[in-house]
């Protein structure tokens, strides 16, 4: 893993200080830069910003979207909001578990997969709902996302990682 | 100043000063788990609760965190808040039995039985050691962190902070920290000892003062 002590250059604008607004942002644009917190730099961003530590930690262990831990190359979330519930997410849930052997909210081994569920993505049309890499699947079935992980599997290898590649 | 009514009587107090102060000021006592007079009001243990607003029309608040205002209408001592009162106690009680303060609330406030499944956890978010931490030892090396079923007090990473000076502040002002008489692993989730002390005293004298003063046998019964 690569030094992080006093790696703050991925702040596109320098962080205001004390309040909570800023810090928020700045901790979006490190988590986009390492796809999660990682200690030394929280620490560095709190000696920048002269804001206590705890009380960046507190911001980041409240905000769902915020991870402390390494997250995997590629994120599915998948909704568990009520419609995405009452059309039968969770079915789709444990199809996904199986053919990546890790339970909702970690990480496969090989760090290609997280796995995260929210509560609702605000698209309950296309319920259930899948979001892998920032791309939403509706409609989904056990069937369907089988398909389209192993897709997704193969498209990756090909490419050797580009993240953001899209195109179904 | 601000006129209100508080338990029929028309005061006055001072503009700022929450409800809890002005009953305290008054020598009405109201019991209170997450407040400190050193620090500021948190408004987390709903303990302090007074009925506010016209008969038939009221709510109830916390007093702690509410402040007086001109023409308000408060009763601190009625049946509906002593009935949220035992109930918010009967839930500590299920939460965190180990706790001498708790079990003392249970002993003022006659509750004497747990209707919920019981639980042995050693905290009870009250935040008094967050703000004795932050406002008092101006270390802030403690704080609430994580949300919902999860909350719990902790330090950055969980690891030892580098701000924390091993003041024992948060120890000295918990009010789960104080194990409860028969120590922290006792099985039973209500002690309620107290409501059978009787006083040890065969004579009693008028005028003389008892070498025991203040005893507690005396104090629960009242004669003091
Ligand atoms: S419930 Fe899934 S998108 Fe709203
Ligand atoms: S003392 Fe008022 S809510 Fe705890």
């Amino acid at each position: 893993m690569q030094d992080l002590k006093g790696d703050l250059s991925v702040l596109d604008k320098p962080v205001a200080g004390n309040n909570g607004v800023s810090l928020i942002s700045a901790m979006h644009d490190i988590q986009e830069k390492y796809s999660y917190l990682p200690e030394e730099v929280l620490r560095e961003l709190a000696a920048e910003t002269d804001t206590p530590l705890i009380e960046i930690y507190r911001i980041a262990t409240f905000y769902k979207h915020f991870s402390l831990t390494p997250k995997g190359k590629h994120r599915i979330v998948s909704c568990t909001g009520t419609a995405c519930h009452v059309r039968g997410i969770e079915v789709v849930n444990t199809e996904v578990s199986r053919l990546l052997g890790v339970e909702p909210g970690s990480t496969t081994a090989d760090g290609k997969y997280s796995l995260e569920t929210v509560n609702c993505l605000g698209a309950c049309a296309l319920a259930p709902l899948v979001v892998i890499d920032g791309e939403y699947y509706g409609n989904m079935t056990a069937s369907r996302i089988r398909k389209i992980i192993r897709k997704h599997d193969k498209k990756t290898e090909k490419t050797a990682c580009s993240c953001s590649s899209s195109a179904k | 100043m601000i006129n209100m009514i508080l338990n029929g009587l028309e005061i006055s107090v001072e503009k700022g000063t929450t409800l809890l102060e002005t009953a305290n000021f008054y020598g009405i006592e109201i019991p209170t788990l997450c407040h400190d007079e050193g620090l500021s009001s948190y408004g987390a243990c709903r303990l302090c609760l007074v009925e506010v607003g016209p008969p038939g029309r009221s709510w109830l608040v916390s007093s702690c965190t509410y402040p007086a205002r001109e023409g308000l209408v408060v009763r601190t001592h009625t049946r509906r808040i002593a009935r949220a009162r035992r109930m918010l106690i009967e839930l500590y009680l299920a939460t965190c039995p180990s706790s001498k303060t708790i079990q003392d609330l249970a002993c003022q406030f006659q509750v004497t039985a747990v209707r919920f499944r019981q639980r042995h956890d050693d905290c009870i978010l009250c935040g008094l050691c967050v703000r004795m931490c932050d406002e008092q030892m101006q270390a802030k090396a403690i704080g609430l962190v994580d949300r919902g079923a999860d909350r719990r007090v902790a330090t950055p990473f969980d690891k030892k902070s580098e701000q924390c000076r091993l003041c024992g502040g948060c120890q000295y002002i918990c009010p789960a920290c104080q194990a409860r008489c028969q120590g922290p692993q006792e099985e039973n989730p209500i002690c309620n000892a107290c409501l059978n002390l009787a006083p040890p005293c065969l004579e009693e004298y008028e005028d003389a003062m008892c070498y025991m003063d203040p005893c507690v046998a005396c104090e629960l019964k009242g004669n003091n």
